[in-house]
């Protein structure tokens, strides 16, 4: 016994400690001391930090770390039943969406889809010079017959930054204009950006089956949904306080003023959220093969898997150029509103 | 001039601001006499307005003036309640504006008051045009009237054919000109000026004074305008209400402030204007009403005017004349006395 055993003695615990004690399986480190015959007291030099495991060794009535690990995940296999119940419904149109989008993509010849990509881009870019970075990039992939795996990838992303900006633009919207929805929302997406993106994929696995597209559909969503928000956020309310003293004072309404001026206004931040969303998108729909995503990513990690060099780098640069035009269409885009916006 | 007490269309009655996590527990303090530094010290409240009671006529321009600090363009937001106040009322044309519901609130300042900003406050991603009607689109009127409407007003400040300009295309004296056609297309019968022409040159400054003026002579606002600038405080004002650390120094007629001071402070403060340019020949004659044949002179010329007219003789006697009536005498003695400042006389006297 470590030396914490004459604690609770003083405290007069020992009847509570003895009633819990309890076997369960033995720890690591209960096995070694067991193995090398050491055990007894030991000096203040040596004395452990009173971690859980340490003090459970003095008493039995207090858990074990490993506790922890195993409540989470009863507790979450507890609820996953009635939170799948919930989850299922809801979440069920965006595997409609992907899964739509997926074959829809593929059904139809490249020679439409290169095609309205391309109108799509100079509508939206106003450039030649992207539409033609554009075209060119999708010729190259096509060449190297990898034009499917990409026109999965950008199928996936396209639907799932669209999703984005529909939630992150109203709640966006909504925490610039309370403080107190701002203080509740902002550590949830610090968190939502610094969790490591396979954690995200643990859960998701227990609550649907792996070979449902809203699995990694929600898993990119979560993930890069969160620059959008802020950046609605933080382009509202850098709106010029001037201005909208004067939408006041000529008697605007609350909607005249989100819609005639502070959208208006915040919309060069709003695009850059909407550029970053994107491009984080695109960075999760490559771990997202992890779970059945099909695409360029998934080419990767058969490279990975079966150690082929080559199949891995060329999907990788695939992935870059896909990259660079999402990049660039976006910031085109961007400069485009900015200049509008900004006078 | 009128006699006839026409009631005033604005009036603020006793008002009190202060700012703070709890302004209402502060009141009876500062009513009991609490000072601003103690209110600050003890209590961490800012108090902004103490007691202000001023009359707005209608069809004349109320100048207010103070330091920065003053209180000045917290009193000019609180007539449109942009900032609520702490306690008193506010009348326009008898009605309690403090106690307006929101909507009611916000038809008031859609229809019946407008306001021009020292930063102007244009939208930057609306035309000229746009920009200038925004009053009559917030309202949501039609179309093509509105537009209409919009260019006279444009037309009217000299910025004909800058419709489809953006604003930052435009000078700062040019955007503070849409900034008044955006407030004059309002039709609102007040316009509140914060600092209107403070942002712009001297010159330019100049310039929007001569157009405010001529437009005021043509069209008769409410006008209640906010300066740091004696001299355009005094050529611009009917009415001259000056504020120290939130409190009214004086009010009147900016040609008494002038020749009576009410203190020290007002007397630092126009000890630098030029008075000759400034005072008019009215406020220093002495009333007579029989002409006695001598040289004539309007009642509204400034005392330079009287200066030059003189050619220097210090004994010339003037007959002063208003709507070709005699109605005063002007000694250049007396004349030579009003471009002394009160102070300097007393040191003397």
């Amino acid at each position: 016994m470590a030396g914490y055993s004459t604690l609770f003695e003083a405290l007069g615990l020992t009847d509570w400690c003895a009633s819990a004690k309890s076997g369960g399986p033995m720890s690591m480190a209960e096995l070694l001391a067991k193995a090398s015959g050491k055990s007894g007291e030991t000096g203040v030099w040596d004395m452990p930090f009173p971690s859980l495991d340490v003090l459970h060794e003095s008493c039995g009535a207090i858990p074990r770390s490993r506790d922890l690990t195993a409540g989470l995940e009863t507790w979450f296999l507890n609820i996953k039943d009635p939170m799948k119940l919930v989850l299922d419904p809801v979440t069920q149109p965006l595997s409609w969406a992907i899964d739509g989008a997926l074959t829809g993509i593929v059904a139809v010849p490249w020679w439409i889809v290169i095609p309205v990509f391309m109108v799509l881009v100079q509508l939206v870019a106003r450039s030649a010079r992207v539409t033609a970075l554009v075209a060119l990039s999708l010729l190259a992939l096509s060449l190297i017959d990898h034009y499917v795996y990409a026109m999965q990838t950008l199928a996936i992303i396209l639907v799932c930054a669209f999703i984005c900006i529909l939630i992150g633009i109203p709640v966006g919207i909504a925490m610039s204009r309370s403080d107190r929805l701002r203080a509740a929302i902002l550590p949830l997406l610090d968190m939502m950006q610094t969790l490591p993106t396979f954690v995200y994929l643990i859960p998701l696995i227990f609550l649907f089956s792996v070979t449902e597209s809203k699995l990694y559909g929600i898993a990119i969503i979560v993930y890069a949904v969160v620059p959008v928000i802020r950046l609605t956020d933080l382009g509202i309310r850098l709106v010029d306080k001037d201005v909208l003293e004067a939408a006041d004072a000529f008697g605007m309404s609350k909607n005249q003023k989100l819609f005639g001026v502070q959208i208006p206004l915040a919309l060069p931040n709003i695009m850059a959220g909407v550029n970053q969303t994107i491009m984080m998108s695109l960075s999760m729909v490559v771990i997202a093969s992890l779970v059945s995503a099909p695409g360029l990513g998934a080419l990767v990690l058969r490279g990975i898997a079966k150690l082929e060099l080559g199949v891995g780098i060329v999907a990788g640069l695939g992935i870059v150029i896909l990259a660079i035009i999402l990049d660039r269409v976006t910031k085109a885009a961007l400069v485009r509103v900015d200049r509008a916006a900004k006078h | 001039m009128n006699n006839q007490p026409v009631p005033p269309k604005l009036s603020i009655r006793n008002l009190y601001k202060i700012f703070g996590s709890n302004p209402k527990a502060m009141l009876p303090r500062i009513k009991a006499g609490l000072g601003k530094q103690e209110l600050l010290v003890r209590h961490q409240h800012v108090l902004g307005l103490e007691d202000i009671n001023v009359e707005i006529n209608a069809g004349q321009i109320t100048v207010i003036m103070g330091l920065s600090g003053s209180g000045k363009s917290t009193l000019i937001r609180h007539l449109n309640r942009l900032i609520e106040p702490t306690s008193g009322e506010i009348l326009l044309d008898g009605e309690d504006i403090t106690r307006l519901s929101h909507d009611a609130l916000r038809r008031l300042r859609q229809t019946r008051m407008s306001m021009v900003f020292q930063k102007f406050a244009l939208l930057p991603h609306r035309t000229v045009l746009e920009n200038t009607a925004l009053a009559p689109t917030i309202r949501g009127e039609p179309g093509p009237g509105v537009k209409e409407n919009a260019r006279r007003w444009l037309e009217r400040v000299g910025l004909k054919g800058y419709e489809e300009n953006y604003p930052h295309q435009l000078s700062g004296g040019m955007q503070q000109r849409v900034g008044i056609a955006r407030a004059l297309c309002s039709e609102a019968e007040i316009m509140l000026m914060d600092e209107a022409f403070s942002a712009l040159d001297p010159i330019i400054r100049t310039d929007m004074q001569s157009l405010l003026l001529e437009l005021q002579r043509e069209l008769h606002k409410t006008i209640v305008f906010i300066t740091h600038d004696l001299d355009e405080a005094l050529r611009l004002a009917d009415h001259l209400v000056v504020l120290k650390d939130g409190r009214i120094v004086q009010q009147g007629e900016p040609q008494s402030i002038i020749l009576n001071p009410a203190d020290e402070y007002i007397e630092n403060f126009v000890r630098d204007i030029n008075r000759a340019r400034v005072l008019r020949i009215r406020s220093v004659m002495a009333p007579a009403d029989a002409a006695t044949g001598r040289d004539r002179i309007d009642a509204g010329a400034t005392l330079e005017d009287a200066l030059e007219r003189a050619n220097g003789a210090a004994d010339h006697i003037f007959d002063v004349a208003e709507d070709g009536r005699v109605v005063g005498t002007l000694a250049m003695t007396e004349l030579f006395k009003a471009l002394v400042p009160r102070h300097a006389r007393q040191r003397e006297g």
